[in-house]
């Protein structure tokens, strides 16, 4: 059976993968695809087809502002909905990944309904 | 017969057909007519003979009230049935809340188990703590500490929000953390944050049994953080048993690895 959605999960802590993946596989058809770092997430958006990216601020190698910003850039990629998931609180952190195309930005620690509602949201399952 | 008087033939046929249809309408409509005059006509005499004779009048006012008095009824019963309705739609849309954080907190405690019990290799260990001290309890600033047998002080191995060495050795039993290690109590203070190392919001005894094994001191929350939830002290009470499990394996391991990596480098000496 083909998903319907294929979700990409950009983030360095396996826990919180975990987590996300655990949530997500509420959404019927769903697929989830782990990305461990920012550059694995580049490799990974540039190379495959995905319906919306749940991407983590502070990572290793690459973080996720550089690669929302990378995203933005490339054409076929534009309208593709990223939704930050990040322990960065503040109004600043917030209006800067706003600013460089993220969809939605949520704070951890998370609640996996909330993350739910904000997928269903853009993927337009409401 | 020429096309055209064929054509014209067929015409006329079709234009009897509908007039014979029309003819037929016009007489199911002078019946219906006819139907509803006499309905209205026994209608008319039946008030007549209820207005002329006050026996039947009283009849058919009885029968009105009682009408009435049923009909009114039945608007209490409906509306007392749709009053309870709502109140059973709330009360599952308030279960259907509960369920979601029950299921939400599960999902938490679940995954935080799951990877505490992954690996047995003490840093690795070490390095889910902290995953899971600040993506789900949600913690800015705090450190693990690992009791030292020999001196029996606790120091800090591992932190977040400032460096390790920043963390003074706790003597086990004294302060918060020692006595908190000691007697295998959570310490759960004021959640807005603390920057006295000696006094965390917060202090999870590590213990195996009545072993201890070190404590997690968290001294700051995020800034959108504004108090512990009832799945915090959850993650507590689970930090507090398994993170101790697992860093106690994953020692152990190690010694029995070190051991069996000794016991091999003796016999390959004697064998070869």
């Amino acid at each position: 059976m083909s998903a319907t959605h294929r979700i990409l999960i950009v983030e360095d802590s396996p826990t919180m993968r975990q987590l996300l993946v655990f949530a997500l596989k509420r959404l019927k058809g769903a697929e989830m695809v782990e990305a461990q770092d920012g550059m694995d997430g580049l490799r990974k958006v540039s190379s495959d087809h995905f319906d919306l990216a749940l991407i983590d601020i502070n990572m290793p190698v690459m973080d996720g502002l550089k690669l929302i910003r990378l995203i933005r850039g490339e054409d076929n990629l534009k309208e593709m909905p990223i939704v930050v998931i990040t322990t960065e609180g503040a109004k600043e952190d917030r209006e800067r990944a706003l600013a460089l195309g993220a969809n939605e930005y949520l704070t951890k620690p998370i609640q996996s309904n909330r993350v739910l509602q904000v997928v269903r949201s853009l993927l337009k399952l409401e | 017969m020429s096309d055209d008087r064929k054509a014209l033939f067929g015409r006329a046929d079709e234009f009897m057909s509908i007039f014979k249809r029309g003819a037929e309408f016009s007489k199911e409509l002078i019946a219906e007519n006819e139907r509803l005059r006499r309905k209205v006509l026994e209608l008319e005499q039946q008030q007549n003979f209820a207005a002329r004779d006050d026996g039947e009048w009283d009849k058919l006012r009885t029968e009105l009230l009682m009408r009435i008095e049923s009909l009114e009824e039945e608007r209490s019963s409906a509306l007392e049935r749709l009053r309870q309705l709502e109140e059973e739609n709330h009360q599952f849309a308030r279960r259907y809340v509960e369920v979601e954080e029950e299921n939400n907190n599960l999902a938490n405690l679940y995954v935080a188990s799951f990877q505490l019990h992954s690996t047995l290799d003490l840093s690795e260990v070490v390095k889910i703590v902290i995953e899971i001290v600040i993506n789900l309890i949600g913690a800015e600033m705090f450190a693990v500490y690992m009791l030292d047998e020999k001196t029996n002080r606790l120091e800090a191995v591992a932190s977040e929000g400032e460096a390790v060495e920043s963390f003074p050795k706790m003597p086990l039993g004294s302060g918060i953390i020692g006595s908190s290690v000691e007697s295998g109590e959570t310490f759960c203070g004021d959640p807005a944050g603390s920057d006295d190392y000696l006094r965390p919001i917060v202090c999870i005894p590590l213990r195996v049994q009545e072993r201890p094994i070190g404590a997690i001191a968290v001294y700051r929350l995020l800034q959108q953080k504004d108090g512990f939830t009832p799945l915090d002290h959850e993650l507590f009470t689970l930090l507090a048993g398994h993170a101790a499990t697992s860093i106690f394996s994953a020692r152990l391991y190690s010694q029995s690895e070190r051991k069996r990596n000794t016991i091999q480098g003796f016999i390959d000496l004697l064998t070869k």
